[in-house]
């Protein structure tokens, strides 16, 4: 019985240090920084998280022996109304010093935060790196690379590659709602507004696939607006610049050109653009690459066939409200679509 | 705090001896007739609350079709017997979220490429009171769907059903024939005219289109 007892506390006592343990790392965590933005933030956090657990503890033991001490004075006695002069003189050197203390501390942070906040300041350097353009969407993101070549110029969603130890500044927009692009490995928040061009920069130090997502409710899918920041070595990087600049393969086999007839005779049109084919519009995220994005959906869900099938016919079961409609295609067109899109690597 | 001790005991005999006088016989009638006053008012407020809740529904899903574009006609010459058909009732006229999803689509299907935001250009008007092709809803949606000479083109399969529908209830706002409390409200942009929900209610009327 005792051993029981004893055993359940002791569990719980681990399971929690297991679950404080568990946050660390992650594609998703301001504490486990891969870039200089990040790192300050995370020092800044760890600085401010430690002085005020200090502080919070000392309280409480402050709290608890007060009252300790108060229970073992005797109840029945009369309270004194002019304390000694020898103890008051000493409590108001206690308040005298922790007003000071607190003071201190308040202006320790106040400087903390304010050297944190000018090194995640936009530099000239950083101006001089890879310039991307992120236009925040109800519920996606439309990611543009900007170059003084205008062959390099493109168009992707959801999913961003930069090379690893080099500044991304990226200028973001809002297309309808205000939304908030934040990559907690890489940056802190910063808010896409429409009608405003706001600017950030991130650096990846590590390369590793990071997970961000909008920070600011936007909406019905504002939970399932997310993003990926895939940060490899400049060659990869360079090596997938060119393939995201070419124009959509041209399909291949039968399938793939029933399927993109499909595409051009049915809804998909109306909203989506594939490089190198008629379609043009902007409305929904582009599709020249689709086949090489590791999720669709704004990173709701992994890239595989069966997803793109059930995402096409009746993507509103995923993502209740987003503004891709249900499609009512047959299932040899579906079939012959998904190859389609599939194919364009 | 003894001396506290006894104002709480002072304040709450006070209390007591006010409560006893409210029980005395005199002031019973009052008591009785203001209760359930009190009570139906605030059972009425709470009722009211929830009066709004489900009057509008979103529905994300495709809606079946309601229109059948054969079923339109533009006379009421008709070949064989049987009367005209029912005019059908566009679901889409009764939600304001459907109207104002059919203002998005508006600008995002390029209508405004040739109607220019309703006041016409390439295309005629639509917020005015004139009609070329009918101004009933299942009118308005074959013209999407068909197409018309001289421009309009064919979104048959290019946009889907519940989204005409949509579209159909934005296009009749325009010229006001929607209610108040459904039709678009201002832009999020700069306005060039008024609101769709501020537009005066035009009496349709029929025309023939201008010639080419």
């Amino acid at each position: 019985m005792i051993e029981t007892t004893r055993t359940i506390p002791r569990l719980i006592a681990t399971l929690a240090v297991a679950l404080c343990v568990s946050s660390c790392g992650g594609i998703q965590n301001a504490i486990n920084p891969a870039g200089p933005n990040a790192a300050n933030i995370s020092r800044l956090w760890w600085l401010m998280f430690i002085v005020c657990s200090i502080v919070f503890v000392l309280v409480m033991i402050a709290v608890l022996l007060s009252l300790r001490k108060r229970t073992t004075e005797a109840a029945d006695r009369v309270p004194i109304i002019e304390p000694p002069a020898e103890s008051e003189r000493r409590r108001r050197n206690v308040v005298i010093s922790l007003t000071t203390i607190t003071i201190v501390i308040l202006f320790v942070f106040l400087i903390a935060s304010y050297s944190s906040g000018r090194s995640l300041r936009l530099n000239d350097p950083m101006r001089n790196g890879l310039s991307i353009e992120l236009t925040g969407h109800q519920w996606w993101w439309e990611v543009r690379y900007n170059d003084v070549d205008a062959s390099n110029i493109f168009t992707t969603a959801n999913e961003i590659h930069i090379p690893v130890g080099v500044p991304v500044l990226f200028s973001l927009r809002g297309a309808d709602v205000i939304h908030s692009f934040w990559v907690p490995n890489l940056a802190g928040k910063k808010d896409l507004i429409p009608g405003k061009i706001n600017t950030i920069w991130i650096q990846a130090d590590k390369p590793g696939v990071y997970r961000g997502q909008c920070a600011e409710y936007c909406g019905l899918q504002h939970a399932k607006m997310a993003l990926w920041i895939v940060a490899e070595p400049q060659e990869q990087f360079n090596a997938w610049r060119q393939n995201q600049t070419q124009e959509a393969v041209a399909a291949a086999s039968d399938a793939q050109k029933r399927g993109q007839q499909v595409f051009f005779s049915s809804t998909c049109v109306m909203c989506h653009a594939i490089n190198g084919t008629p379609a043009g519009s902007n409305i929904g995220p582009n599709l020249t690459h689709v086949g090489s994005r590791h999720m669709i959906g704004a990173a709701t869900l992994a890239n595989t066939r069966d997803h793109l099938a059930q995402w096409i016919k009746d993507s509103q079961t995923f993502k209740p409200g987003n503004k891709m409609p249900q499609n009512n295609l047959s299932d040899a067109d579906l079939q012959a679509l998904v190859e389609y899109l599939q194919s364009l690597q | 705090m003894l001396e506290e001790l006894s104002v709480f005991k002072r304040i709450s005999r006070a209390a007591a001896q006010r409560r006893d006088a409210c029980r005395a016989p005199g002031s019973v009638s009052l008591r009785l007739s203001a209760a359930p006053l009190r009570r139906c008012v605030s059972l009425l407020l709470c009722l009211l609350c929830f009066s709004a809740c489900k009057r509008e529904q979103r529905q994300f899903t495709t809606p079946p079709a309601t229109f059948k574009s054969y079923d339109v006609t533009m006379s009421d010459i008709r070949p064989g017997v049987g009367g005209l058909p029912m005019p059908v009732q566009n679901p889409a006229d009764q939600h304001a979220f459907d109207t104002n999803e059919g203002k998005r689509l508006f600008t995002q299907y390029n209508c405004s490429g040739c109607h220019f935001n309703g006041g016409g250009g390439i295309g005629p008007p639509l917020m005015d009171e004139k009609w070329i092709y009918g101004d009933r809803p299942e009118n308005i949606y074959s013209t999407i769907v068909e197409g018309r000479p001289n421009g309009m083109p064919s979104f048959r399969q290019k946009i889907p059903d519940g989204q005409v529908q949509q579209l159909v209830a934005y296009v009749r706002s325009m010229s006001g024939q929607l209610r108040k409390d459904v039709a678009p409200t201002r832009n999020d942009s700069m306005n060039a005219r008024r609101s769709e929900q501020r537009t005066e209610r035009k009496t349709p009327q029929q025309t023939t289109a201008p010639p080419q």
